[in-house]
């Protein structure tokens, strides 16, 4: 469903994010894109809907070629794909219900938008959302007022709300603690298993990337270095990945052995 | 080298033997630059005027008290006029600086041009006192309260135009990321992205300025361009000091009132 071809991406500073990315991910199909930091993860993730722009190769969603988009096709390409972020990305002075409807903001006009007069069905889906996602209570709640575990929640409910059939989810947990972090991944893969979504999660913890996803790419230097399921995770491939030092000092450690329980197990 | 070693022994100082030298070299030119100056301002001044100022400032208080409160009756027009100088001028000046600010702050603009354009006139604007403003528009439209409305508006779109485009580019990208992220157009990331992050700034500021205002127009009357400062200077004019009392208290009043209202609108909107 979602196919790059030969993606790059170098900055104007000359640093090279990618290199020559193919990737095809099928609808249906959670994959956890794992690495280090700088390996270009993010700016993978933000190639495909363009919040980067990539410099060269193709992107198809579907039967249409996305690099290649005017602004306009683009805004409504967009609309196709939604998006989890780090650090919620919410709106923080605006209410809990406000920010989810913003996830229909490439549907309505601008007037629409500035005296958010949504569509009743519009409002309606909103809540049934918030039902899902596990917020039915304080749709009237500013989203500042809310805590970590629950503004992703939001921010789940508000990337659902564009009734996407991509989900680009970025570091969804790296904020949070390792109780909520399960619970947001859990809501996540559930979600995209409902709905049919094909699901792409950058993250940094590799047991519940294991965990949660049926499919680990694997990223550094910007070129994919392992693509395959889970429990292919080896030490040797994450110390492909990870790259080498830093990989046989911390599988060596107790502290860290036991966060990586598979790699453990795998040797 | 703070650390020296004498005697086979670490010592420390704040600074060496060059340093310190550097340091009191520096007091002696800087306390003889200012003796120097304090000779000059002396041989400028007319030291009889200053010796009997007491004396001069303690007749004027004599003349000033007991205040003419019967005065206060032909103010309430002046003082009135004033309030409406300071609060159009402020309305008319949000008004202009508002679309400004965007196409001033680094993250909105348009195109750079737009931008450059913009600070220029937020720069013009701001370097131009209001009182100069007002001689200006008084000689060009005659003088009355729509020039010191005019003068009010054209000093305040710099101020705010600088202190919304600042606080427009100091918001949170991420949440504008999550926005253009769903679809939405320029403008609606404008306004759900941009805009709740930067309101309470754009009115907390806004409020601040009206409160400077009441303050500008009250002298605005001084070259004619209406309020309590025509009456101000009539008095002044006219040797009426009991006068002059009334117009001070009054716009004593009328400030700590604004001050007043200006505090509980900052405190009631973050």
């Amino acid at each position: 469903m979602l196919r790059l071809e030969s993606v790059t991406k170098r900055y104007p500073t000359g640093d090279m994010a990618l290199r020559d990315i193919d990737l095809t991910v099928p609808q249906g199909q959670v994959m956890a894109l794992i690495g280090p930091s700088g390996a270009g993860k993010s700016t993978l993730i933000r190639c495909i809907n363009r919040l980067v722009e990539p410099t060269a190769g193709e992107i198809w969603l579907g039967d249409q070629e996305i690099t290649r988009l005017s602004a306009r096709s683009l805004r409504h390409m967009r609309r196709r794909i939604g998006m989890i972020f780090q650090e919620y990305a919410l709106v923080e002075r605006l209410t809990v219900m406000e920010n989810v409807l913003s996830g229909q903001l490439g549907y309505v006009n601008f007037w629409q938008s500035w005296f958010r007069r949504f569509p009743q069905p519009i409002v309606d889906e909103a809540f049934r959302l918030l039902h899902r996602v596990g917020l039915p209570d304080f749709p009237d709640k500013r989203a500042d007022a809310l805590s970590g575990g629950q503004r992703q929640r939001v921010g789940i409910a508000r990337a659902l709300l564009q009734n996407p059939e991509l989900l680009l989810v970025d570091e969804p947990t790296a904020s949070l603690d390792p109780k909520t972090a399960r619970q947001i991944m859990r809501l996540i893969t559930e979600l995209a298993h409902e709905r049919g979504l094909a699901v792409i999660i950058n993250i940094h913890d590799v047991p519940l990337a294991q965990q949660f996803a049926q499919r680990i790419v694997g990223l550094r230097a910007g070129e994919i270095v392992y693509d395959g399921p889970p429990d292919g995770l080896i030490s040797e491939v994450l110390t492909d990945i990870y790259g080498e030092e830093d990989w046989s000092t911390a599988a060596e450690d107790d502290n860290a052995a036991a966060t990586l329980p598979t790699a453990i197990e795998a040797r | 080298m703070p650390v020296q070693t004498v005697n086979g022994v670490q010592v420390w100082q704040r600074r060496d033997r060059v340093g310190a030298f550097k340091h009191w070299l520096g007091w002696l030119v800087g306390t003889l630059i200012f003796l120097g100056c304090w000779h000059i301002i002396s041989e400028a001044t007319t030291w009889a005027f200053v010796w009997d100022a007491p004396q001069q400032g303690g007749q004027l208080l004599s003349r000033m008290i007991p205040p003419r409160w019967s005065y206060l009756n032909q103010l309430w027009q002046p003082l009135w006029d004033t309030l409406n100088i300071a609060t159009l001028g402020t309305i008319l000046s949000v008004a202009i600086a508002l679309p400004l600010s965007f196409l001033a702050a680094r993250n909105t603009t348009p195109h750079p041009i737009a931008r450059a354009i913009a600070l220029v006139v937020i720069v013009t604007s701001r370097s131009v006192n209001s009182l100069i403003w007002a001689l200006l528009l008084v000689a060009i439209i005659g003088p009355g309260v729509l020039a010191g409305v005019l003068s009010i508006a054209l000093r305040s779109i710099g101020f705010l135009g600088k202190l919304f485009s600042e606080a427009i580019e100091e918001i949170d990208q991420l949440p504008v990321e999550a926005i253009t992220a769903t679809g939405a157009s320029e403008f609606s990331i404008l306004t759900y992205g941009i805009v709740p992050q930067v309101l309470p700034t754009f009115a907390g500021v806004s409020v601040f300025r009206w409160d400077v205002n009441i303050r500008e127009s009250t002298v605005l009357g001084l070259v004619g361009a209406g309020g309590i400062g025509i009456s101000l200077s009539a008095s002044v004019n006219g040797l009426q000091w009991s006068q002059v009392s009334v117009i001070f208290i009054a716009i004593f009043a009328m400030v700590f009132l604004s001050e007043w209202v200006s505090a509980t609108v900052r405190k009631s909107i973050i």
